[in-house]
C-alpha cells in the first residue's frame, strides 16, 4: 500500500507557486481593468476570464495529485502520442486566432494544444531516457532522444507560432544532465554566439578570424602531432555555418524578423516604429523608479501604450507599478522556484522523477529568460509567455500541469526504497 | 560539474536581469520624464490612391476628397447631443449606437462615427465641430468615376470589416479597401503607404511636438497609377449592344493575353457604388436576385460550351490520328449511336468532310471524330482521360490564373464523373454514354472568358497567354511571367490549319454567312445551347443560348471574343450579330452596317426572361 504522500507534497515549491498566479492576476487587472463595474460575470474581461481560469487550475492541481504516480510513468508515451495528433488535428479543425492556426475553439473557450504538449513531451522525454535500455551516450539514442523533442516542435512551427517551438530547447537540459556529451552544449552555444555575430560583421571576416585562431593554435601544438584534418573540418564547418546562415536571414526569414533582430542589435536605425512596443515596454519599465507608482496607478499601463500588455509584456506592468524592488523581487522567486525545482530533481531515486524534473525548469527557464529578455529590450521580440504571469488559460494549465506532475511524482518518494 | 551547470546558468540569468532592471529603472532616469504622463497622440496621413487608366490612356477612376468624422472615446466630455445630431443630420439612436461600437473597439484609438461626407457637407460642419470635444473630421478620398461603365471590372472600395482589421494591422476603423475588382487585386499597389506621426502630449494634453524627435514617424507613400487591359470604347459599345440582353462578351488581344473588353449584362454604374450612397445601392443590386446584376457573367457564368466546341473535337481528332481531314460522314438529320438513340442535326448537304463539316456544323460529323477518338483506347475511362488532358489544355475547366478577383471552374468531366453517374462497376458504361460533348452539349460547362481564351489559342495555332487585366503599373508594363509566358496546348500547330479553314468558311459560307464584314477576314462558330433550369423546384428548359467564338483578322489575329446571350436562341441571332459588330468596332472604328446595329439596339429579350416567371404556361425557342 502506497503511503499518503499529503504530508510529502513539497509545500514551498506550492508557496511560490501561488505567489506567482495570484501577483499575476492582480496585474492582469491592472493592465486590462477600464471603467466598467466589478462584475464577476462580465466575461468580456480578461482579468474575470483569468480568475476562473485560476480556479479551475486549483481543481486540476487536485486531479495532478489524486492520480497514482505510476500513471505517469506508465501512460507517458501514449500522453506524448496523444498530443502529437492533437496538434495536427489543427491543420485540420484548428481555429485561426491573430493570423496563426494553434486553437482548438470551444464555444467561446479557446484551448491551444501546444501550450500541454511541453508537458507531454517531458513525461516521453523521462520515460525514454529512465529506459534501462537506452544508453545517452550511443548515437542513435541520441538521436531518438532529439526525435522525440523536434516531432511537437516541428508541428507548431508552421502554425505558424515559431516562438513556441523555440521553447523545446529546453529539453538539452536533462538530455546533458542524463550524460549527453559537453560537446553537444559547446557546438550548441558557439553555433548561438556565431549567428549573432555573423548578422553583426559580415562572414569573411569571421572566417578569416577563425583561421587565424586555429593557426595561432596549430603553432602552439606544433611539437604534440596535431590533427591536421579535424582543424580544417573545423574551418570548413564554420566557414559553411557562417555563409549559410548569412543566406538564410537574407532569403528564408520574413522581413519583421529581420527587423527585430537588427534593431536589437543595433545595426538599424528604427526608423519605421518597429520597435515600437519594446519601446514602450522600457518606458514602461524605466518608469518605475525604485518603489513603481502603485499598484493599478501605471501611466503608461493605463494609457494603454504597451502593446499585448497583459499577454506576453505583462512583466512591464510589474515594472511600473511596483518598481526596481517588485521586479527584482518577481525575478527573486523565478529563480527560487528553478533553484528549488532544480533541488527536488537531484534528490530523486527514480530516474524517471529526476529527468522529469529537469524538463520542468529547462521549460519553465527558456520561457522566464526568453520574456524577460523581450520585455526588457535584451532580445528580439519573440511572442511566449511569463509563466504562470500572463493572461492566458491554456497556459496557465499547461505550466500548472508541468509543475505539479512534478511535484506529485516528488510527493511519491516516500513509497520509493 | 554536470549538475552544477544549470545552477549557473539559471543564476546568471537572473543576475543579468536585475542589473538590467537597475539600469532602466534607476541609472537611466530619461525614461521616468519620459512616461511622465506619457500620452502621444497618433495622426495619419492617408495617401492618394493611385488612379486607373485604359489601355489608350483614358482616364477612368480618380480621386474625389471625402470627410469622416471620427471619435476618440475616452477624450470625449458630455456635450449636446441634440445639436450634434441635427448639424451632422443623424437621429439619436445612431449616434449612440456608433458611440458604443467606438467604445468596444477601443477607447484610445479613433473610431469611426459618420462616414463619407461630402464637401459640402464638411464645409457647414467645419464650423461647429470645435464644440465637441473627443470628435474630429479626417480626410480621406473617395472614388471619382469617368466612366459609366467596366464596373464589373473596376470593382469599388469599401470600408474595412472588424475581421480585417484583426488580421491586418495596416487597416484601421473607417478606412477605405478595394472590394471587388482590379481595386481588390491590386489594393495594395493602389492604396500606398499610409504615414503615422506621433505626436507627444503633456499632463494637460497639450501637443508638445513629435514623439521622440519624430524617430518613430513615417511619410506616406503615394499608391501606383495602374493602366488597365480594357479599350474603354469598346468596353462602352459591347455594354450598348448588351442593352437588354443577358450574358456576357469577353474580347482578348491574342497576341498578349490581354482583356480588351470584359462585358456583363445588366450591369450598373460603377459610381453607384460610391460614398455613403454605396450601402443602399448596393443592397438594392444584391437583392436582385433575378437578373443579378452583381454577377459577372463574364468570368463566373457556367455555361454549356454548345457548338464552338466543336473545334475542340476537331482538333483533338486530327491530334490523335482517328480522322484525316479528307474524310467525309454521312448525316441524315442526324447521328444513330442506338437503337432509339440519336444526336439530331439540320438539313445540310452530305457526306462532308471536315471544313465544311465545321463550316455547317454537322452534329453526325462531329459524333463520329469523338467517338473514334474515346474508342481508340481500350476502355471508355482511358479515352475520356486522355479527351480531358487535351481539352483542359485549352484553359478550359480552371481558374486560368488570371488576375481577377473572382471566376469560375466551369467542368470539364473525368472518367470518374462518369462512373460515379453510371455507378460503375456495377454497370458499365460506353463512349456513346457521353457522345454529347461531341458537340459541347453534355456536362461541360465553361465561361465565357474561357471560351474567348480557347478561342484566342485557335487563332495562334496552338498557344495561349493566359488573360490579365493589368498592363503597366507606373506606367512600367507588366513583368509577370505569369502572364508573359505562352502556354502550349496539345496539339501541333498544323493541325490549326483545316479547323481555322473551316472557321473562315462559316463566314463565307456557312452558318454566319449573314455576318461578313467586307474588307475583314473573320473566323468564328455559332452555338446554340441548351439549357434548363429550376423553378420552384421544377426542372425546365428554356429559350436556347446564343453563343458565338469568333476571332479576325485570320491572320495576324487581333482580337479573340466569346459572345454568350442568355436565351437568344440560335447562334447568328444575337451572339454573332453582337461579336461581327464588336470586331469591326475594334479594328475599324466605326460601324459600317448601321442597319445591323441598329436591329441589336431595337431589340431586347426582357420578354424572354420573364417568361418562367410569368406564371404562366410558356413556349421556348420562338
Amino acid at each position: 500500500m502506497a503511503k499518503s504522500v499529503v504530508g510529502a507534497i513539497d509545500w514551498i515549491t506550492v508557496l511560490l507557486f501561488l505567489l506567482l498566479v495570484s501577483f499575476g492576476w492582480m496585474n492582469i487587472y491592472s493592465a486590462s481593468y477600464g471603467e466598467e463595474t466589478f462584475s464577476l460575470l462580465d466575461f468580456s474581461k480578461v482579468y474575470i476570464k483569468q480568475g476562473y481560469w485560476i480556479l479551475l487550475s486549483i481543481a486540476l492541481v487536485v486531479l495532478t495529485q489524486a492520480i497514482e504516480a505510476k500513471f505517469y510513468e506508465r501512460f507517458a508515451g501514449l500522453i506524448y502520442v496523444v498530443s502529437l495528433v492533437s496538434l495536427l488535428g489543427l491543420f485540420v479543425i484548428g481555429k485561426n486566432v491573430n493570423g496563426a492556426t494553434s486553437w482548438y475553439a470551444f464555444g467561446p473557450v479557446g484551448l491551444q494544444p501546444s501550450e500541454f504538449a511541453k508537458a507531454a513531451t517531458a513525461l516521453a522525454i523521462a520515460k525514454f531516457l529512465s529506459d534501462m535500455q537506452t544508453n545517452i551516450k550511443i548515437v542513435s539514442h541520441q538521436l531518438k532522444a532529439f526525435l522525440i523533442i523536434a516531432l511537437p516542435a516541428l508541428f507548431i512551427v508552421p502554425q505558424p507560432d515559431p516562438g513556441s517551438a523555440l521553447v523545446y530547447v529546453a529539453f538539452l537540459f536533462p538530455l546533458y544532465r542524463e550524460g549527453l556529451a559537453t560537446i553537444y552544449l559547446i557546438i550548441g552555444a558557439s553555433a548561438a554566439v556565431l549567428f549573432v555575430i555573423t548578422l553583426l560583421v559580415s562572414p569573411i571576416w569571421i572566417v578569416t578570424i577563425v583561421a587565424l585562431i586555429l593557426i595561432g593554435l596549430l603553432i602552439k601544438k606544433r611539437k604534440n602531432k596535431p590533427k591536421y584534418g579535424l582543424y580544417i573540418i573545423i574551418l570548413a564547418v564554420v566557414t559553411g555555418f557562417c555563409f549559410s546562415v548569412n543566406y538564410i536571414f537574407n532569403n528564408f526569414f520574413e522581413q519583421r524578423h529581420r527587423d527585430r533582430f537588427n534593431i536589437v542589435l543595433g545595426k538599424e536605425v528604427d526608423t519605421k516604429g518597429i520597435g515600437y512596443n519594446t519601446n514602450q515596454s522600457e518606458i514602461a519599465i524605466g518608469s518605475g523608479g525604485w518603489t513603481g507608482k502603485g499598484w493599478k496607478e501605471g501611466t503608461q499601463t493605463k494609457g494603454g501604450f504597451v502593446p499585448e500588455q497583459h499577454t506576453d509584456y505583462i512583466f512591464s506592468t510589474v515594472g511600473e507599478e511596483w518598481g526596481f524592488l517588485g521586479a527584482t523581487a518577481i525575478i527573486i522567486i523565478f529563480i527560487a522556484l528553478l533553484v528549488r525545482i532544480l533541488l527536488l530533481a537531484e534528490r530523486q531515486k527514480n530516474q524517471f522523477s529526476r529527468v522529469y524534473g529537469y524538463s520542468v525548469v529547462g521549460v519553465l527557464f527558456i520561457h522566464f529568460a526568453v520574456n524577460i529578455g523581450m520585455v526588457t529590450g535584451l532580445l528580439p521580440t519573440i511572442g511566449i509567455p511569463l509563466p504562470f504571469f500572463s493572461y492566458g488559460g491554456s497556459g496557465l494549465w499547461g505550466f500548472t500541469l508541468l509543475l505539479f506532475i512534478f511535484i506529485k511524482l516528488d510527493a511519491n518518494r516516500v513509497n520509493e526504497w | 560539474m554536470r549538475k552544477l551547470l544549470l545552477y549557473l546558468i539559471i543564476i546568471t540569468t537572473g543576475v543579468i536581469f536585475i542589473t538590467r532592471l537597475f539600469y532602466l529603472q534607476i541609472y537611466n532616469t530619461s525614461f521616468a520624464a519620459l512616461s511622465e504622463d506619457n500620452a502621444i497622440k497618433v495622426i495619419y496621413d492617408y495617401p492618394q490612391r493611385g488612379a486607373i487608366y485604359d489601355r489608350n490612356g483614358k482616364l477612368l477612376v480618380t480621386n474625389q476628397p471625402s470627410y469622416d468624422v471620427m471619435v476618440i472615446p475616452r477624450e470625449l466630455k458630455p456635450f449636446d447631443t441634440l445639436e450634434f445630431c441635427s448639424v451632422l443630420n443623424i437621429n439619436k439612436e445612431l449616434l449612440i449606437k456608433q458611440l458604443q461600437k467606438a467604445r468596444r473597439y477601443s477607447p484610445r484609438v479613433p473610431s469611426i462615427v459618420i462616414p463619407q461626407l461630402t464637401k459640402d457637407e464638411y464645409a457647414y460642419l467645419q464650423e461647429k465641430m470645435r464644440k465637441f470635444t473627443g470628435f474630429y473630421i479626417q480626410k480621406r478620398s473617395l472614388r471619382d468615376y469617368n466612366t459609366e461603365n467596366a464596373s464589373n471590372v473596376l470593382g469599388y472600395i469599401g470600408e474595412v470589416n472588424d475581421g480585417l482589421i484583426r488580421k491586418n494591422p495596416y487597416y484601421l476603423s473607417g478606412d477605405l479597401i478595394g472590394m471587388q475588382g482590379v481595386e481588390k487585386v491590386y489594393e495594395k499597389e493602389l492604396r500606398g503607404i499610409k504615414g503615422v506621426k506621433r505626436i507627444q502630449k503633456d499632463r494637460f494634453n497639450r501637443d508638445i511636438g513629435p514623439y521622440k524627435e519624430g524617430k518613430y514617424d513615417t511619410l506616406p507613400v503615394n499608391g501606383k497609377d495602374l493602366t488597365i487591359t480594357i479599350d474603354e470604347e469598346l468596353q462602352r459599345y459591347g455594354q450598348e449592344l448588351m442593352k437588354g440582353k443577358r450574358g456576357g462578351i469577353v474580347a482578348l488581344e491574342p497576341s498578349t493575353g490581354e482583356i480588351l473588353a470584359l462585358i456583363t449584362a445588366p450591369s450598373y454604374e460603377p459610381s453607384l457604388l460610391v460614398g455613403r450612397k454605396r450601402s443602399p445601392n448596393f443592397t438594392r443590386l444584391y437583392y436582385d436576385t433575378i437578373a443579378k446584376p452583381l454577377f459577372d457573367r463574364g468570368v463566373k457564368g457556367e455555361y454549356p460550351p454548345g457548338s464552338p466546341f466543336k473545334t475542340i473535337t476537331a482538333l483533338i481528332g486530327l491530334q490523335e490520328e482517328v480522322v484525316t481531314t479528307q474524310e467525309s460522314f454521312y448525316c441524315n438529320m442526324g447521328f444513330r449511336y442506338g437503337r432509339n438513340a440519336k444526336l439530331g442535326c439540320h438539313a445540310h448537304r452530305s457526306p462532308l468532310n471536315m471544313v465544311p463539316g465545321i463550316a455547317n456544323s454537322c452534329n453526325a460529323y462531329f459524333a463520329n471524330v469523338y467517338l473514334r477518338t474515346i474508342n481508340k483506347y481500350d476502355t471508355p475511362q482511358e479515352g475520356i482521360e486522355n479527351w480531358r488532358k487535351h481539352v483542359e489544355s485549352f484553359g478550359l475547366g480552371n481558374y486560368l490564373g488570371n488576375d481577377l478577383s473572382s471566376g469560375s471552374k466551369g467542368l470539364v468531366p473525368t472518367a470518374n464523373y462518369y462512373n460515379r453517374a453510371n455507378r460503375y462497376p456495377q454497370y458499365k458504361w460506353y463512349a456513346t454514354a457521353t457522345i454529347s460533348n461531341a458537340i459541347g452539349q453534355g456536362e461541360i460547362l465553361a465561361t465565357p472568358i474561357q471560351l474567348a481564351n480557347m478561342t484566342a489559342a485557335i487563332a495562334n495555332r496552338g498557344f495561349y497567354y493566359t488573360p490579365h487585366i493589368l498592363k503597366a503599373i507606373d506606367g512600367l508594363p507588366l513583368k509577370k511571367e505569369q502572364f508573359t509566358k505562352p502556354k502550349y496546348t496539345t496539339i501541333d500547330k498544323a493541325h490549326f490549319t483545316p479547323v481555322i479553314e473551316g472557321l473562315h468558311q462559316v463566314y463565307t459560307h456557312g452558318t454566319a454567312k449573314s455576318l461578313q464584314v467586307e474588307g475583314i477576314e473573320i473566323c468564328g462558330k455559332t452555338g446554340t445551347a441548351e439549357n434548363y433550369t429550376k423553378i420552384n423546384g421544377k426542372r425546365m428548359q428554356l429559350t436556347d443560348h446564343s453563343v458565338f467564338i469568333a476571332f479576325a483578322p485570320k491572320d495576324n489575329p487581333k482580337i479573340a471574343l466569346a459572345v454568350f446571350i442568355e436565351h437568344g436562341y440560335w447562334g447568328s441571332r444575337y451572339a454573332g450579330k453582337i461579336a461581327s459588330l464588336m470586331i469591326e468596332k475594334h479594328l475599324r472604328g466605326t460601324i459600317s452596317r448601321t442597319d445591323l446595329q441598329e436591329w441589336i439596339f431595337s431589340h431586347n429579350l426582357e420578354e424572354e426572361y420573364a417568361k418562367p416567371y410569368s406564371g404562366q404556361p410558356f413556349k421556348i425557342n420562338k
